[in-house]
This record gives C-alpha cells, sequence and structure tokens, in this order.
C-alpha cells in the first residue's frame, strides 16, 4: 500500500533557517539518510521537496481559459514543504516513517517535532463490482 | 541464427530463468548471488538473442553467461580481500566443473523448489511477490518495478532484501518433503493469487507500459500445475485465474469505468479461457478434495457459463458459498454468502447476514460491506439508504475507478425516477 507523507511545515514570507552551521548540517544529514534508509529498505516510491511559499502562485482558469495567476496570501496558514511517497506494508509502517521524519534535528540538535501528514494513496485494484 | 524473435521467444527465455537458476544455485551453493547472475544473463540474452538468434541451447547459454558472472564475482571477491592459493584453485575448480556438466545436473524440479523457495513464509508478501516474478518469472527488475509502479532502484532493493531475509533464516535449496510442502503450498498459492489480483489494476488502458500481471499470475501458475499435476488447488486457482480473466473485456468500459458483472457485455468474454477453466475445475472436483480455490472457481464457472445475467444459476451460487464458508470460513466468503443468499431468497435475508460483519474486526475491506449493503438496500427499494451506503464505500475504497463506480451509483439512484412502490427500476 502507497502512502503520502506531507510536511507541512512552511509558512508564507519564511525564509532559510537561520540556524547555527553545526545544526543545519546535522539536519541536511538527517534527512539524507532518511531517504537512503527508505531507498535502500525498498521502500520509497518518491520524494521532493518544494521551493519556499513566495515562489507559489495560485491559478484559476479566467473567462477565456487562461491562467489567472495570484500570489499566496501571508494568512495562509502552512504551506506543503516537501513530501515521500512510500510503499509500505503496512499503516503503522507509514506512521513510523513519518514519526522518524517528524523527530528531524533543530536548533541546538533538538527534535522538530514537525507534524507530518500521512494520507493513503489511491492505489488499490478495483474489484468485481455486482 | 535461426528462427526470428517473436513472443513465443520471449516466453521460452523466461521460462528457461529458474531452470538456469536451479544449476547455478545448487553449484555454487549461493541462491542470492546466483540469482543476480542469471538477472544479469536474462538481460544480456534479452539484448543478444534477438539480434544473433536464439543459442543452439538457450538454457546451457543461460547457465554459462550466469556461471561465469559467478565466477567473475568470486575472483574480484579473492582479489580484494588479497586472499592466498587456496581459494583461488576454488575457482578454477568451480569453473572446469561448469563447462562439463551443464546438461547432466539439470533437476526438473528446480522451479518448484525456487516457487517454494520465493513464497517463503518469512517475507512479506510484497517481498515475497517481486522474488518470484524475478527468480521463478524470469522477469526483469525494470519490469517489475514498472508492473507496481515504483522506481527500479526501490524493486531491486526490496529483492535483495527478500533474499537476504531468505539466507537469514537457513533454508537450504532442496525439494520439500510431502508435509512440508503440503504447508507451505497455501502461501504459494496466496502469492500466485496476489500477483493476479494486482493484474486487475494494471490491465488499464493507462498503464499500457506495464506488464500483464495477470498474464504472468497465469503463466506462472500453469507452470505449479505441471510440476504438482495431482494437486486439485493448484488446479482450482489455475481455473479461477482463467474464469475470471475470461471476462476482462467486459469488465472495463470505454472511459475504463467499472462495469458490474449483470451489465457486461458477455459476448466480450473469452470462450477459449472459459473452456479451459472448465475442463480444469471439473478434473479438479472430481479428484475429491474440495477447497478455496476451487469453489471460487466453480462460483466463476457459474457466471461465465450464464448466457445472461438474469440465467444466472444462484441457487447453485448460494450452495456453493455455503460449502466455501464450511471449508474456508472468513469474512469475504460472509459477504459472498449474502449476496447469494439476497438473490435466492430476497435482499432482506441478505441483509440479515451482513449484520454479522459490522463487528468483525477480520474484514480489512470495509467497503465493500457498505457497497454490498447499498446494493441489497437498493434491491429492496429503500432508496434514501442505498445512497447512504454508495457514498460511505466510496469514501472509504482505496481504489480510483472504483470510487469513481460507486459515487456515480449514488448519484444515479438520486436522479432515477420513482415507481410506486418505491422500488427503482435500473438494479445494478
Amino acid at each position: 500500500m502507497k502512502y503520502i507523507l506531507m510536511m507541512n511545515t512552511m509558512r508564507a514570507e519564511q525564509g532559510v533557517p537561520n540556524w547555527p552551521r553545526a545544526d543545519l548540517q546535522a539536519h541536511i544529514a538527517f534527512m539524507k539518510k532518511l531517504g537512503q534508509d527508505l531507498r535502500e529498505s525498498g521502500e520509497l516510491v518518491l520524494a521532493e521537496g518544494l521551493s519556499f511559499p513566495d515562489r507559489a502562485r495560485l491559478v484559476r482558469a479566467g473567462k477565456d481559459g487562461a491562467p489567472v495567476t495570484d500570489g499566496v496570501f501571508p494568512e495562509s496558514k502552512e504551506f506543503l514543504a516537501g513530501f515521500w511517497i512510500v510503499d509500505v506494508e503496512t499503516a503503522e509502517r507509514a506512521y513510523a516513517i513519518a514519526a522518524r521524519a517528524s523527530a528531524a534535528p533543530g536548533p541546538g540538535g533538538a527534535p522538530l517535532n514537525m507534524p507530518i501528514e500521512v494520507r493513503p494513496v489511491m492505489s488499490a485494484p478495483p474489484q468485481e463490482m455486482m | 541464427m535461426s528462427k526470428p524473435w517473436d513472443a513465443a521467444s520471449e516466453r521460452l527465455l523466461r521460462q528457461l530463468a529458474p531452470q538456469a537458476l536451479g544449476v547455478v544455485a545448487r553449484r555454487f551453493r549461493d541462491f542470492a548471488s546466483a540469482e543476480d547472475a542469471v538477472q544479469e544473463a536474462m538481460l544480456a540474452a534479452f539484448t543478444q538473442w534477438p539480434v544473433e538468434g536464439i543459442p543452439e541451447n538457450p538454457r546451457g547459454w543461460l547457465i554459462q553467461v550466469a556461471s561465469r558472472r559467478m565466477t567473475d564475482q568470486v575472483r574480484s571477491e579473492i582479489a580484494r580481500r588479497q586472499r592466498e592459493t587456496a581459494a583461488a584453485r576454488d575457482v578454477e575448480t568451480v569453473e572446469a566443473a561448469g563447462e562439463i556438466e551443464i546438461e547432466t545436473d539439470m533437476d526438473p524440479d528446480d522451479t518448484l523448489i525456487l516457487l517454494f523457495l520465493c513464497c517463503h513464509p518469512a517475507l512479506t508478501s510484497s517481498s515475497a511477490i517481486a522474488l518470484t516474478l524475478r527468480a521463478v518469472g524470469g522477469l526483469t527488475t525494470a519490469e517489475i518495478a514498472r508492473a507496481f509502479l515504483v522506481p527500479e532502484a526501490t524493486m531491486a532493493q526490496r529483492i535483495s532484501r527478500a533474499k537476504q531475509s531468505i539466507k537469514a533464516s537457513g533454508v537450504p535449496f532442496r525439494l520439500l518433503s510431502w508435509q512440508e510442502r503440503a504447508e507451505r503450498l497455501p502461501a504459494v498459492l496466496h502469492a500466485l493469487y496476489l500477483i493476479f489480483n494486482e493484474g486487475y489494476a494494471s490491465s488499464s488502458g493507462a498503464s499500457l507500459q506495464r506488464l500483464d500481471l495477470a498474464h504472468e499470475a497465469i503463466r506462472l501458475t500453469r507452470s505449479a500445475k505441471a510440476l504438482l499435476p495431482d494437486n486439485a488447488e493448484v488446479a482450482g486457482l489455475l481455473a479461477l485465474m482463467l474464469l475470471t480473466d475470461a471476462r476482462r473485456a467486459g469488465r472495463t468500459g470505454p472511459d475504463e469505468e467499472l462495469i458490474p458483472l449483470n451489465k457486461q457485455n458477455r459476448t466480450l468474454w473469452d470462450r477459449a479461457e472459459i473452456a479451459e477453466g472448465i475442463e480444469l475445475l471439473t478434473a479438479a472436483l472430481s479428484q475429491g478434495s474440495v477447497g478455496l480455490y476451487q469453489l471460487q472457481a466453480a462460483v466463476a464457472a457459474v457466471h461465465d457459463e450464464a448466457a445472461r445475467a438474469e440465467d444466472t444459476d444462484w441457487p447453485q451460487i448460494l450452495a456453493l458459498y455455503e460449502l466455501l464458508k464450511r471449508v474456508s470460513p472468513s469474512p469475504m466468503a460472509t459477504l459472498n454468502h449474502a449476496i447469494a443468499t439476497a438473490m435466492v431468497h430476497g435482499a432482506e435475508r441478505g441483509l440479515e447476514l451482513l449484520k454479522t460483519l459490522d463487528s468483525d474486526a477480520r474484514l480489512t475491506e470495509r467497503h465493500r460491506l457498505d457497497a454490498v449493503r447499498a446494493h441489497l438496500l437498493e434491491m429492496l427499494g429503500d432508496r434514501e439508504n442505498a445512497i447512504k451506503h454508495y457514498r460511505t464505500a466510496a469514501e472509504r475504497t482505496m481504489s480510483i475507478p472504483e470510487r469513481n463506480y460507486l459515487m456515480t451509483q449514488a448519484s444515479r439512484l438520486e436522479e432515477s425516477p420513482r415507481s410506486l412502490d418505491g422500488k427503482t427500476t435500473d438494479l445494478g
């Protein structure tokens, strides 16, 4: 079963974190190791990190179908910072991976305990309908 | 240079994979590395044979190429460790043996040994399936990865870890005793069944690039049947696959929407597959040891034999599900039994039986219960509740085509004109 793990941690107008260099490096190394471990366990389908929200645009179709773009608004709460799609045996395993990601080290090496939204990907084969 | 390369050549090559693997694994006493070596030999064959023609002795060719990889690997290992002469002499012996024994150490049971090894109880079902497709099915990692929509590197890791687990469990590469085989067969059949079931998802047009897992499962089960000719359940599983696959062309509409059994265009069903399935099933049932797969195949046969949906022999299906509930009780058996009961004795009786499943924690696919309940409520004419349950089922399913189907059922019912007795005219 496939699950998406969404890290909804970015805020509008948030720039790069100004942590001490050692802490930043520890954080980056942690995320790299997580991706590597998921590849090695044969569970990683896809992982991507997203740009900062200042690059985000809200797009709607105008009257003629042409795109009308808008900036995102500072009051919009959290933005997707990145996501993993994993293919795992159980939901519990997906939660365990999310918990590991959540505890990525922040300033001073303390776990960030970020909220990670976990949802099943609709990938089950359809059954015969009556 | 012999025959041109075609689908039959490809089938031949895949069939030879487990035979070559058996020889190499036994000769080098290392299943995991031998499996990698044979995969490399397969990849080489897939590039060379279509161009240069199929070699005189194709199996010998695969064995030789794989053995050479193994020897190279051993040699580089030795170089790396800077070992002394004793080990190097081993390599020479192995290599010399390899040249002579190609044909003599072939064991017809190798494919069977591999099948049981790959469906080892220590493995999760997804690893067992992946390893079976590669080691027994002769498929490439890339093909398997595409079939399951995961990156090739991920699939390669999954297969390699599966082999590590087998190694760690310490099972020898040998034919299991009759009793061990009997104990382990259900796991093997279940793995084959899961491969077939996954084929439902891969048969849609959006994934034309994907391997046809249903056909791969049928191919593997055919070889299992050939190797275990006296086992009625293996035959039953093969019959079930054929009798189900026969309906494939009628199962989805032009936009890949699901079409329920009673609405399918039955002229699209594959008569040859139905005939073969029924023949297999008849022979299996005459052996006297009825089981889960034979009974499910029997139900599929009853559906396949009805020229129109209304000709379906529901009393017979009901009898089969009653037997299935006794032979192999499960929530899914109860669910199907309830459907058959509704068709024979009325929706109310069917709904009554469904109640026993409400508190059954073993039923993992709750949406199936909601969908069946919705259908039976619709039969009963309870439109409001039918709509409600179709929507609950749509919310709970993990399949997009199912969700589309169930949502459409709910809105069809909302929009359908009510007849005087409250029943809707359009069942389906």
